[in-house]
């Protein structure tokens, strides 16, 4: 699994509320939740976002109610990967579940930038960072949550077979 | 590298020899739960998924308890929709109105959890069987929709923090003391993605329902679950209500640990956790008086015969005092009908107390006593989040039951030294 993107970066305890509020929740159309995100902090994050792109927060990213609409807004805005310092725990099941790569390291998301492209490679538990140059290794997924987010989440795998 | 209890469960049922704090692993499940709110959600997921049937029907259960009796025409349909699923799907342990209770209250005293399974529920208290020695913990929809549908779930492999229990805990103090004074001194994020593994021979004097308490408290710290190591008493508690054997799982002697703390039970005094987190805790001998309007007494984590044995003891000749609202709620069908037989419900209404059957009610916010505008309310339930049982400018103080019994007598946060 491999990606490459432009960081948009935030801070700590980026919570659900803030990644869609939820005055938002009476849909659950991924399209238009993901026209909301981010928006109570970071109103021009829509706009300027770009197929591909890696979101980097701080620590215990995703805190707060357990609501998969959350992950759900941020990977139909077109997020590849989400990199932070730690995530809450229901947010980071939530995330994988739906089929949202996601990758704990305190190294990494302290060290990246706004701005930097990143190459990720998730089979090997590499990020490499282009613009600097640096490299920083992460925990390399196994097979399964690898399957699970490449079909698109944990209902699509199990439907069509490729989780028993 | 030794492994923790947790880890030893989790690798048993991954069918791997050794697994590691952080390892991603997929985990095979023995018991899948679900309650009127979060299973309409996984049946939605479970029919998207395409699969006709769940993996095993004697491992799913759901459990009628947020909202039922219904409370409204929402809570009905939600609640009929439940009740065709399992019966078009056969299964076995479906727990409707006149046979439900609250379901972590309920689950324990079936038989359907024992020591050293592995167990997953669309609610977050769900971490309450770890007071048996099994692994149990909160999860979303989806993955109870994955769970019916392959009785499988993935999992991190948490790291632990350790409590070593030693001494007795004095009259009048219990399990909810012990847990809330854990919880003020860690920080609700304080075992966050963790596992609380409580250990020592302080256990001894720690009843079951003390510690179906506690580990019910384990999310309040953010923790993924608590576990308590099997003795003799969770031995007879599972062989009174199960035909299955429990299984022991004991932490290795080299197992890593991120913490230890240990905790002298004879030192806990009575705790009460202030507005609006968990973790905001007093004792009662260092609080100003604070005037309340009712009193909850039940829930997932003291709504049991000991707690309401506890509550009715100090309670027992006495009045409700005027102005106070006095809820008392059985988590159980069983437990209301050992409550009456043993005169507690008596007692209660003799008080001026109200007694319901079982629900979550009020705990969540939901019926049965919503709180209004500024009113303070003393409770026996696990979370005291703003407006958590009603207006947003309520006010929740968590404590045990004898705590509530006291207040109730006093209208006052009160020790329950002072009606004694
Ligand atoms: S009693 Fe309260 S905490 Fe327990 S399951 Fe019901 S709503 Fe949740």
């Amino acid at each position: 699994m491999k990606f490459t993107g432009k960081v948009i970066k935030y801070g700590d305890n980026i919570d659900t509320d803030v990644i869609i509020p939820a005055r938002y929740l009476n849909t659950s159309d991924h399209k238009e939740l993901a026209s909301h995100c981010m928006e109570d902090i970071d109103t021009t994050f829509v706009s300027r976002v770009q197929p591909g792109d890696i979101m980097v927060g701080g620590w215990n990213f995703g805190c707060g109610s357990s609501r998969e609409h959350a992950p759900i807004a941020i990977k139909a805005s077109g997020i590849s990967l989400v990199i932070a310092k730690s995530f809450a725990r229901i947010f980071y099941r939530n995330s994988i579940n739906i089929g949202l790569a996601i990758v704990e390291s305190e190294q990494a998301a302290e060290a990246i930038q706004e701005g930097d492209t990143i190459t990720a490679d998730l089979d090997n538990g590499i990020l490499h960072n282009e613009t600097t140059g640096e490299e920083y290794q992460v925990e390399p997924f196994p097979a399964f949550i690898q399957t699970i987010i490449e079909n698109g989440g944990l209902v699509e795998s199990i439907k069509n077979g490729s989780i028993k | 590298m030794g492994m923790t209890m947790t880890q030893k469960i989790l690798a048993a049922h991954a069918g791997l020899d050794k697994v590691e704090a952080g390892q991603l692993i997929l985990v095979n499940l023995d018991l899948v739960l679900g309650n009127d709110i979060t299973s309409p959600v996984a049946i939605k997921a479970f029919k998207n998924m395409g699969k006709e049937q769940v993996f095993d029907k004697e491992k799913i259960t759901m459990v009628m308890d947020h909202f039922a009796p219904n409370k409204d025409i929402k809570a009905a349909q939600q609640c009929m929709m439940c009740r065709d699923f399992c019966g078009g799907q056969e299964i076995t342990h479906f727990y409707d109105v006149g046979q439900m209770g609250i379901e972590h209250a309920l689950l324990p005293e079936k038989g359907l959890v024992v020591s050293g399974d592995a167990v997953i529920g669309a609610d977050s208290h769900t971490c309450t069987y770890g007071a048996l020695g099994a692994f149990s913990t909160g999860v979303g929809s989806t993955d109870m929709a994955c769970g019916m549908a392959i009785g499988k779930a993935w999992f991190k492999v948490p790291s632990a923090i350790k409590f070593e229990l030693k001494g007795k805990l004095n009259r009048y103090v219990s399990g909810k003391d012990v847990i809330l004074h854990i919880i003020g001194m860690i920080g609700v994020d304080g075992a966050l993605y963790k596992s609380m593994e409580f250990v020592g021979e302080g256990l001894a004097s720690l009843s079951m329902a003390d510690r179906l308490c506690m580990a019910n408290m384990a999310i309040e710290a953010g923790a993924k679950n608590g576990i308590f190591a099997v003795d003799d008493i969770t031995k007879n508690y599972v062989r009174a209500h199960s035909d299955r054997e429990p299984a022991v799982y004991q932490a290795d002697a080299d197992a890593v640990y991120e913490k230890t703390y240990e905790i002298d039970l004879s030192q806990i005094k009575h705790t009460v956790a202030f507005p609006h987190l968990p973790e905001n805790t007093h004792t009662t001998d260092e609080i100003e008086e604070i005037k309340i309007q009712q009193v909850v007494i039940g829930s997932c984590t003291n709504g049991r015969l000991e707690d309401l044995k506890a509550a009715a003891e100090i309670m027992q000749g006495k009045k409700v005092a005027k102005g106070v609202r006095c809820i008392v709620i059985p988590a159980t069908q069983r437990i209301y009908l050992e409550a009456m037989e043993a005169g507690y419900l008596k007692t209660f209404i003799e008080c001026g107390a109200v007694v319901s059957t079982p629900t979550c009610g009020p705990c969540l916010g939901g019926h049965m006593g919503i709180l209004a505008e500024g009113e303070k309310a003393v409770a026996t339930t696990n979370r005291n989040f703003l407006g958590r049982m009603g207006h947003v400018t309520s006010e929740i103080y968590l404590a045990s039951p004898e705590v509530a019994a006291a207040s109730a007598v006093t209208g006052k946060i009160s020790a329950p030294e002072e009606v004694l």
